[in-house]
């Protein structure tokens, strides 16, 4: 048997609030043998020991938001074979793309007592608007059991099974009696990737979209829905404004309603 | 004339982005840097013309290790400001989910952050190899915690099913007795943590702390109580801005807190435990005094026995609670929205975590202010540190840097909270 090289995997942090990277810490029953398999080779949440790159799998949470990390980004693409993101800060943006919507300013100062002290840009962005990215890993927070199954299919590579369909087919499958037609509750689940297991739905609420935008969205219709159950038009707005407002589908029809 | 400096360009096992500078010259320690640079994401600022309903699931992107602290603070802001009391079984599922988080938050920062700190391993995966049983049990310990979190919250990370009022679905009895074997295991385990952590070498350190925290006068705090501190602080949480400030400076993109009259103050597990030693159920108060801890302590090294007896106080708490639950009629209660201001202060795992809201008639947020317990700490890390090098001034530079690093991990910190990442360098000129 030949003593062969693990896979080395680095986990990276843009702007977030570190859920994604600590859903790897909660895989309590499979951390272990992730361990086991990879190298966890740069990962400053979990080790102080940083092995230096190329890595072959490089995990990217957060979003660009400000000069320095838009260069970082592009030095971490240098030496990754194989780049993810994960969450829906560096696939889409985060919540914190809703200064995308008004004047970055107005918001430094609102925080801010010495507003020239801090450096950041005007957008917050997704990785993909900066470096080209191998996989885009949804949610806010992702699911642990897509990313385990990710990083096994990158290390085999093979396609991962995680399915671009809608929250609604997950909700059939459980069971859930449909919440907008059956409590008249808005909810985003039609528009929305699957992935969370239809959570919101099973505890009597409507989805607000952690995982964002599926394929072919029919966003203009769902917006239509909305406002035949008497939603008023800036809720509407709010409601595609979460934690995927700057993907494009969801950016395009909050501003619809916002005209 | 000699000087040198400790670097530590990114501060590991500490959540969020953050770097420590300490400059030495001529053997004295001349400036001290604990620098939070994570980029700002401004919160505060675009909760603005959100529904005051929305505020629990956006506050809790704050922070993906402690979002019930954030969701437990604004409802209790939203519900002042209506004027509603959220009593009986819908509040003590709430604190029930709330020891949830802390089992999940004390046992990833126990074993798996700052444990190996103390055993010189760079980490808990290094750590299994030559401990594999202890750090098994430990993520098992953690999973109890973050399977509570899932029944209440729907998942672990940015739980789903808290609302102003209360919850959208309730569980049954049931449900919640399935979890009462686990507890009783994780009580005992949390225990033998107490004992083990109690083990470990701890360096020097004490200073004359300010000690910050809740007060509640029937039990251990967590959601309610009073703010006090053992220096004089007696106010309700009305009154934090009166009594605390921030101020920015220059090295951070978190805002710095003070008490006004006396400066910096030190917040968490600590604090807890000094302000409530009484209230601890008698399992954890005995567990703490064989573990040779006084009623008070202030070495901050030791914060991680304190953590530990603070562990089996939360799996003490929650197997009292399941124990008295009767599932309610409705999962919450009715909460319309008024014009008003109020106020949040909740006790997260690593320290008190205020919220003051605005808003206006139709429940639309006008303002928001959010002091995470990480930009408390801030000041409290750096005396601190600049005690510790003093005093260490001629140890090797590789072991100064890694205790250095050690004094910052004490505090958990959460630095996505507070800025919301570490960095250490030590200077010698």
């Amino acid at each position: 048997m030949s003593t062969k090289k693990k896979p080395k995997l680095a986990v990276w942090k843009f702007a977030s609030c570190d859920g994604c990277q600590l859903s790897l810490l909660d895989c309590e029953d499979e951390l272990l043998a992730v361990a086991g398999e990879v190298h966890i080779a740069n990962f400053p949440e979990a080790s102080r020991a940083v092995v230096r790159g190329p890595y072959d799998i490089s995990l990217v949470e957060g979003s660009i938001t400000t000069p320095h990390d838009a260069e970082r980004i592009h030095k971490i693409r240098r030496v990754s074979k194989s780049l993810i993101t994960i969450g829906a800060c560096a696939t889409a943006g985060g919540i914190q793309s809703l200064r995308n919507f008004k004047d970055v300013r107005d918001f430094i100062s609102i925080v801010y007592a010495s507003p020239q002290f801090i450096d950041t840009l005007n957008k917050s962005t997704a990785i993909s608007d900066h470096v080209t990215v191998d996989f885009e890993l949804r949610g806010c927070p992702i699911n642990k059991y897509q990313l385990v199954e990710l990083i096994n299919a990158t290390l085999n590579g093979r396609k991962p099974n995680i399915p671009t369909y809608s929250v609604c087919v997950e909700c059939k499958r459980k069971g859930i009696v449909c919440v907008m037609v059956a409590a008249g509750t808005p909810c985003l689940g039609p528009v929305t990737q699957a992935g969370c297991g239809a959570l919101c739905p099973s505890y009597n609420r409507g989805c607000y979209s952690c995982f964002g935008p599926k394929e072919t969205p029919n966003t203009t219709s769902l917006g239509a829905w909305f406002e035949h159950l008497n939603v008023p038009k800036d809720d509407i707005v709010r409601a595609f404004r979460g934690f995927n407002a700057y993907a494009e589908p969801f950016r395009k029809e909050s501003e619809a309603y916002e005209k | 004339m000699k000087s040198k400096s400790i670097k530590v360009d990114y501060l590991a096992r500490v959540e969020g982005e953050g770097r420590l500078l300490v400059k030495i010259k001529n053997n004295k320690v001349s400036d001290v840097k604990f620098n939070i640079i994570e980029p700002p994401r401004f919160f505060e600022a675009f909760l603005r013309g959100r529904r005051f309903t929305e505020a629990p699931d956006i506050t809790a992107r704050i922070c993906g290790i402690c979002p019930v602290a954030y969701q437990m603070s604004s409802l209790h802001a939203m519900e002042s400001i209506c004027g509603k009391k959220v009593t009986g079984p819908l509040r003590d599922l709430r604190r029930l989910l709330y020891c949830g988080e802390y089992i999940e938050s004390h046992a990833l920062h126990i074993y798996l952050l700052h444990a190996p700190d103390f055993l010189g391993y760079e980490d808990a995966i290094q750590m299994a190899k030559d401990h594999p049983e202890l750090v098994k049990k430990a993520l098992r310990l953690k999973k109890i915690g973050n399977d509570l979190m899932i029944l209440l919250g729907g998942r672990e990370i940015h739980p789903i099913n808290v609302k102003v009022g209360g919850f959208y679905k309730v569980p049954t009895k049931k449900q919640l007795e399935e979890h009462i074997e686990p507890l009783k295991w994780a009580l005992e385990f949390a225990l033998e943590t107490v004992k083990v952590t109690a083990t470990l070498p701890f360096p020097d350190l004490e200073r004359d702390y300010e000690f910050v925290s809740l007060h509640h006068p029937e039990e251990y705090p967590l959601c309610e109580g009073k703010l006090v501190s053992n220096k004089g602080v007696d106010i309700t949480i009305d009154d934090f801005l009166k009594c605390f400030e921030e101020e920015h400076v220059e090295h951070s993109t978190s805002l710095h807190a003070r008490v006004k009259a006396r400066g910096d103050y030190l917040v968490g597990p600590m604090a807890r435990y000094n302000n409530n030693f009484d209230r601890l159920p008698a399992v954890a108060r005995k567990a703490a005094k064989e573990a040779g801890l006084e009623k008070s302590c202030s070495n901050p090294f030791k914060s991680i026995i304190v953590r530990a007896v603070e562990t089996a106080f939360a799996c003490h708490e929650a197997l009292r609670l399941i124990k008295k639950y009767e599932m309610p009629d409705k999962p919450y209660v009715e909460v319309k929205p008024r014009q008003g201001t109020g106020h949040g202060c909740t006790e997260a795992p690593r320290g008190i975590l205020y919220h003051r809201y605005k808003i206006d008639s139709n429940g639309v947020i006008q303002d928001a202010r959010i002091i995470p317990p990480t930009s408390q700490n801030q000041k409290s890390i750096e005396a601190d540190l600049l005690r510790f090098v003093e005093k260490n001034i001629e140890l090797p530079h590789d072991k100064l840097t890694w205790q250095c690093e050690q004094v910052v991990r004490n505090y958990d910190p959460c630095i996505s909270c507070s800025c919301h990442f570490l960095k250490l360098k030590i200077e010698r000129e």
